[in-house]
């Protein structure tokens, strides 16, 4: 699967790369995001304008990723398409969640660390 | 119709019945590869219903996890056994049928899919468990029956009504 991080000051995005989150991609994606996000900043974004189908294995896994994250840092998601948006608040999982419009939306007021922000690919 | 998908291990049919109503049928061997193509074929298959958005995403999901459910627990995920899949367009919705002949369901009755439960501290967040919730909350008429060695799932999926959030 292809995620890409970019940095900010105090805040991470992680941008999912995919159409679909599914019980296909739910294992590998938990166990990126454990990498990717172990030495993350308190805010986490996953930018997930992306993904247009999102079943109850990426749900979960989402929610995975939000917790191995622990008290200190906190997952937030940004760009739910409608879709997504349905399986989170069907299942009242959009409660637990920060969610932003879209990805400008959850920077709004943070500063780059650089001009243009270190962007990353990852393929898992 | 009948189609040999790329795939070739899926086959579609595809036919029109009474008033021009649409209906597939699926036959498969199940993995999580094969659930992704046969999803992707009902949806393109289901083009002439002319879902909305919210319909279409909602046959989609409801499929999803009912095919995931068989490939992961009835077939252990062992990617042996077939899955059988009637679709067929009814006045109010798509009336769906599932057969497989793997594992029969706990104490033969789908579980009842309690609502996912957002309160507590974050060690307590549910990781999984939603997907009956969701097959319930957006079918109805769910049925399941255990004939010898076949597990026989049916449900209708609702169509052009909004489903409210509990």
């Amino acid at each position: 699967m292809q995620l890409d991080t970019a940095h900010y000051d105090g805040l991470m995005v992680v941008s999912v790369l995919e159409d679909r989150m599914d019980a296909a991609i739910a294992l590998d994606f938990k166990d990126a995001m454990r990498d990717l996000t172990s030495d993350a900043p308190a805010r986490v974004v996953l930018d997930m304008a992306t993904v247009r189908f999102l079943d109850s294995s990426g749900l979960g896994a989402v929610i995975g990723a939000m917790k191995q994250l622990g008290h200190q840092r906190r997952l937030e998601l940004a760009g739910l398409n409608p879709s997504v948006e349905k399986v989170f608040r069907l299942t009242r999982m959009d409660s637990i969640f920060t969610i932003h419009a879209n990805i400008d939306a959850a920077l709004g007021g943070v500063a780059t660390i650089d001009a243009a922000p270190r962007g990353q690919a990852h393929a898992y | 119709m009948r189609t040999e998908l790329a795939a070739r291990c899926i086959e579609i049919t595809e036919e029109r019945g009474r008033g021009n109503t649409i209906e597939l049928r699926l036959e498969f061997p199940c993995t999580q590869a094969n659930v992704r193509r046969a999803l992707a074929s009902i949806m393109s298959g289901l083009g002439a219903m002319d879902l909305s958005e919210d319909d279409s995403s909602t046959v989609e999901l409801v499929l999803a996890e009912v095919l995931n459910n068989v490939t992961e627990h009835a077939y252990r995920d062992a990617g042996l056994g077939l899955i059988r899949l009637h679709l067929k367009q009814t006045d109010d919705g798509l009336s769906c049928r599932v057969i497989d002949n793997g594992d029969a369901m706990p104490r033969n009755t789908p579980p009842r899919g309690y609502p996912p439960n957002p309160n507590g501290p974050l060690e307590t967040y549910p990781e999984g468990g939603f997907g009956w919730f969701l097959i319930r909350k957006l079918t109805s008429d769910l049925a399941y029956l255990r004939d010898a060695d076949r597990n026989i799932l049916s449900f209708r999926i609702q169509i052009g009504q909004t489903v409210q959030t509990n």
